[in-house]
């Protein structure tokens, strides 16, 4: 049993702390192969089946360097804003684990691909934070162990340990952040969208699918406090495991809290890794280091260096899409958006969805209100992502036409919308198959105004007193009568012509 | 049959006046009769060579030209190339029983080229040391003398050739493992240029000083092995996307014994105290049968070689500790303690006690040493400082000349168990065939006649991707100096 740290009000810890963050972020990229073999990047698949000599560690073999993967990596580099070695290499990291077949890591040590860059992040309330980058290097995935038998899962108190190494030799890029200081209260939203705008770059440039419940973009966060005033900064933790965007964000939260109680007890901070509970929220201390780490790096001497040359780093600054940010500011001006509506836009995930949705014919601002609004409300009962949600943007476009031509009403097309999240089709098989068409076939509408008007004499005379708005009466029967299904602005017209 | 050269075995099966199943049994009978005495094999494959043998008789009898110069002529393997289905131990322990799933770019090249593999030639475990004494599998004797050393870590390789198990043999020199091995037994042994012939499959000892190359009785045979097994392999990216030098052509046009207008250094460092005088004797001669052949012979200093060795057991040990950090037990070789109650790192740490040898754990432990924080800069930094100097060195001196002669190791073979305890003494055996490796430069070992009764080596140095000039120099050497081999005793 894990016990409860103590921990510290967070306004509290705010009078007398600033918190200073540092992140790191791997991201898998998605080049086809693996960064120093022929076999094939990707995720899942039965174990051990995407797996050859080199990435297996086998005696003999050697690594081959992806070319695409170094694309990919300065391609990063230049949207971070990095400068881009013009010679660099790589280096072994050098240390045992069961799941890294060489037992040492291929990596990049003193001389990264791209350094010192920054990163512009728009917080809730459009506030801009630029968070500098210290460095993006390229490396390898190590393998995955399954430790059987255990409580935690983790290799503690574990039976024995299945490999899979399927992942091993899976291009990364390491992402690490300068001192993040200042952001006080802020720091944990600040935190999450950092990751969050990172994760919007690398879709953006198309490098990687940074699902981060699959592991393909993964976040370690260290997190120290210093007293007000103080200019040191305090002894930091790196909590590991943070595995959704909301996760950064309660993580570092929680970090600052438990560090703050030790500290205001007169406790120091143990430099230590910790690993965060999506289930409470918390962080717990993971094996303690009973010496540090020394990965005795030195240049990998079976790959040759690295030295992109002026002419392909301006190649590939020229194949930079356009960036997230520079996007927010066009889709804001372009669709006359405010700055609250282009923040709902961006924040419910929705910018994409609508900009498809208007590709496919609907008007600007039904398509934003259906995904910022109906859809974002759907995702997030099912709680799911947005754009994970079984519905395109052509099959939204059609049911906003069929509403402008009035075969639906709003009514309808959300039962319209839920028949096509619930699988039963396009929207036009789910209409049929529902039957839920709005009956403008007046023979068959008129037919329920004359029994209505039959059964509310009362009310006729009032209307043929000139009183129209008893009309409303008849329609309401008339609505009850169709199950909705009618047009209730016809519905009026005909009583009132009955009426006369 | 089995005293024949490589090139005249390869003619004869051409012609089809032998098979080579014929040839290839004729060895393998000759492995069986004396191999008790040598231990120069780890495992023969008679099955695989004869079949690859019968492939080539069949296309003889077809009348299809021969896919390679060497097409049919048998070849012993260094333990280290990964052998598809075969055993590939290293010498050691720890691959006791591991059956590689993939053929070393090497292996692929011979095979492609109509060579029967005889069998995996023993070695010092994983490449380190000079005397094959350093096996776990027994160390390997020399067919001079069998109380004697065949030098290392190629000591199979050589002692096979030279006991006429095999007409050719492929090694591994990192810092002479082929030319040392080649001078105590009064053979060829070539170190290509750096890059020269793909890693790919050799399991690495020094990735950055790691070579495969040929051993034969001849330079001819040496320089026809070496065009097979030569040039660019997309699966090493170390490997150099170059021409591979006319090695063939350079050998046959030395043979006609004529150096003139080639210019020769001496390597002045490479003499004194620590060499035995019938090794200098043997050298003077050399030297000057070069200039009665037409060379021009010059002094030429290289002072940091001095610092080769030190340097050398420093980046060699570095890299091999993380090179021999996969033997972990988790995914082939040796396991020891996987009893249920061990963890994981227990196990590891327990097969790797067991599985590796004292001198293999001794240069792991001073290569962590060197790489760990705080003494990288004074160790491994400052080593590879050294090797900057010693390329300066080299390539100062061939601006003066075409190649630089140095005896191939300071004395002839030693007793077995003469040097075990004393690893400096072993070290230094491997003196003059260091620098080479260092600078990334081809050399090569060709017989220069005996001292005492025991083979002598010339080494024969020349610039990276120009080994043709050395071929060019040993052959003409060599067809001056004569056989060295008809001396042998009889096994």
């Amino acid at each position: 049993m894990i016990a409860i740290a103590e921990t510290l009000d967070y306004d509290e810890v705010l009078e007398h702390f600033d918190p200073v963050l540092g992140l790191e972020v791997h991201v898998e990229l998605n080049t086809n192969t693996k960064m120093f073999c022929g076999c094939a990047n990707v995720f899942g698949g039965e174990p051990n089946t995407h797996v050859c000599p080199t990435c297996l560690g086998l005696p003999g073999a050697l690594p081959v360097m992806n070319a695409r993967g170094v694309e990919s990596a300065i391609r990063i580099g230049l949207a971070l804003n990095c400068e881009i070695a013009p010679w660099c290499r790589f280096a072994r990291k050098n240390y045992f684990y069961p799941d890294m077949p060489k037992n040492f890591q291929t990596s990049q040590y003193d001389e990264p691909i791209a350094f010192d860059g920054y990163l512009d992040v728009a917080l809730d309330d459009g506030e801009v934070v630029r968070v500098g980058i210290e460095r993006a290097h390229m490396e390898e995935d190590t393998g995955k162990s399954l430790h059987v038998g255990g409580a935690t899962g983790r290799i503690h108190g574990a039976e024995h340990s299945l490999l899979d190494y399927n992942r091993a030799g899976v291009p990364l890029i390491e992402i690490v952040t300068k001192p993040i200081e200042g952001m006080g209260h802020r720091a944990p939203e600040v935190a999450r969208a950092y990751v969050t705008a990172l994760r919007e770059l690398m879709l953006a440039l198309g490098v990687s699918d940074v699902r981060m419940d699959q592991g393909s973009m993964r976040c370690d966060a260290n997190i120290s406090l210093m007293p007000k005033g103080a200019s040191e900064f305090g002894t930091r933790t790196e909590t590991k495991n943070v595995n959704s965007l909301r996760s950064v964000e309660r993580a570092v939260r929680y970090e600052m809290t438990r560090q703050a109680a030790v500290l205001r007890d007169g406790g120091s901070i143990t430099q230590e890794t910790r690993h965060f509970q999506e289930a409470d929220g918390s962080t717990s201390a993971g094996r303690p280091k009973e010496t540090s780490e020394d990965y005795r790096y030195f240049p990998e001497p079976d790959l040759v260096p690295i030295a992109p040359s002026r002419e392909w780093v301006d190649e590939l600054r020229g194949t930079l899409p356009e960036l997230p940010w520079e996007r927010r500011k066009r889709i804001q001006d372009e669709w006359g958006l405010t700055d609250e509506e282009t923040r709902d836009l961006f924040n419910t995930g929705a910018a994409d969805l609508v900009a498809l949705t208007v590709d496919a014919g609907a008007p600007v601002a039904e398509a934003r209100s259906w995904w910022v609004q109906y859809l974002t409300q759907q995702a997030n009962t099912r709680e799911i992502e947005l754009a994970e949600l079984p519905i395109t943007p052509a099959q939204v476009a059609r049911v906003i036409a069929l509403i402008a031509e009035g075969t639906l009403t709003h009514k309808l097309a959300r039962e319209v919308v839920q028949g096509v999240l619930a699988g039963e089709g396009d929207p036009d098989e789910v209409i049929a198959d529902r039957g839920l068409q709005v009956v403008s076939d007046d023979s068959a509408l008129l037919a329920a105004v004359d029994e209505a008007l039959a059964a509310q004499p009362d009310v006729v005379e009032k209307i043929k007193g000139g009183k129209v708005q008893a009309a409303g009466a008849i329609v309401g029967a008339v609505m009850k009568a169709t199950k909705g299904q009618a047009d209730a602005k016809r519905v009026r017209e005909l009583v009132l012509e009955r009426c006369q | 049959m089995i005293k024949q050269t490589a090139a005249e075995l390869a003619a004869r099966i051409h012609a089809g006046e032998i098979s080579s199943v014929d040839v290839t049994q004729a060895h393998l009978d000759r492995i069986t009769k004396v191999d008790d005495q040598l231990n120069a094999f780890l495992h023969v494959d008679a099955e695989g060579a004869l079949a690859a043998a019968a492939k080539v008789d069949a296309d003889v009898a077809a009348g299809k030209p021969p896919v390679s110069p060497l097409a049919g002529v048998p070849l012993a393997l260094k333990d280290v190339m990964t052998t598809k289905g075969v055993p590939t131990t290293c010498g050691s322990k720890t691959l006791e029983g591991w059956l590689p799933p993939y053929d070393a770019t090497v292996t692929r090249k011979l095979r492609e080229a109509g060579v029967p593999i005889l069998g995996k030639t023993n070695m010092d475990e994983f490449a380190m040391g000079s005397s094959t004494e350093n096996s776990a599998y027994g160390p390997t004797r020399n067919p001079w003398d069998t109380s004697r050393i065949p030098g290392g870590s190629g000591g199979g390789s050589s002692a096979a050739i030279a006991s006429f198990e095999a007409p050719l043999a492929i090694g591994t020199d990192t810092g002479g493992s082929i030319r040392q091995p080649g001078a105590v037994t009064g053979t060829v042994g070539v170190k290509p240029t750096y890059g020269g012939v793909s890693r790919y499959g050799l399991v690495a000892f020094s990735s950055s000083l790691d070579q495969a190359g040929p051993c034969a009785r001849t330079v001819l045979d040496a320089a026809l092995l070496h065009e097979i097994i030569a040039g660019h392999d997309p699966m090493d990216s170390t490997s150099i996307n170059a021409p591979v030098p006319n090695v063939v052509e350079a050998a046959k046009q030395g043979a006609n014994g004529d150096l003139t207008g080639v210019k020769v250094g001496v390597v002045t460092e490479f003499s004194g105290e620590g060499y035995q005088q019938g090794v200098l004797d043997s050298f003077q001669a050399a030297v000057e049968q070069l200039r009665a052949l037409g060379a021009e012979v010059v002094e030429i200093s290289c002072p940091s070689f001095d610092y080769a060795l030190p340097a050398y057991y420093l980046i060699a040990p570095s890299e091999c500790s993380s090179n021999l950090a996969r033997f972990d037990a988790m995914r082939y070789g040796l396991r020891v303690g996987d009893d249920g109650d061990h963890s994981a790192e227990d196990v590891m740490s327990a097969s790797r006690e067991a599985g590796f040898g004292a001198e293999v754990k001794r240069r792991i432990m001073i290569g962590t040493y060197a790489l760990s924080s705080g003494y990288y800069d004074a160790y491994y930094g400052s080593a590879q400082q050294v090797r900057t100097l010693i390329t300066r060195d080299f390539a100062a001196a061939y601006e003066q000349v075409d190649v630089l002669v140095s005896p191939t190791t300071p004395t002839t073979a030693f007793k077995i168990g003469e040097r075990v305890d004393d690893p400096m003494a072993m070290y230094l055996a491997d003196l003059c065939t260091i620098p080479a490796n260092l600078a990334g430069n081809a050399a090569m070992s060709v017989p220069s006649g005996l001292a005492d009764g025991l083979p002598v080596g010339l080494q024969i140095m020349a610039p990276a991707l120009a080994d043709d000039r050395m071929y060019r120099v040993a052959a003409a050497y060599e067809s001056a100096r004569g056989p060295v081999l008809n001396e042998i005793p009889e096994l």
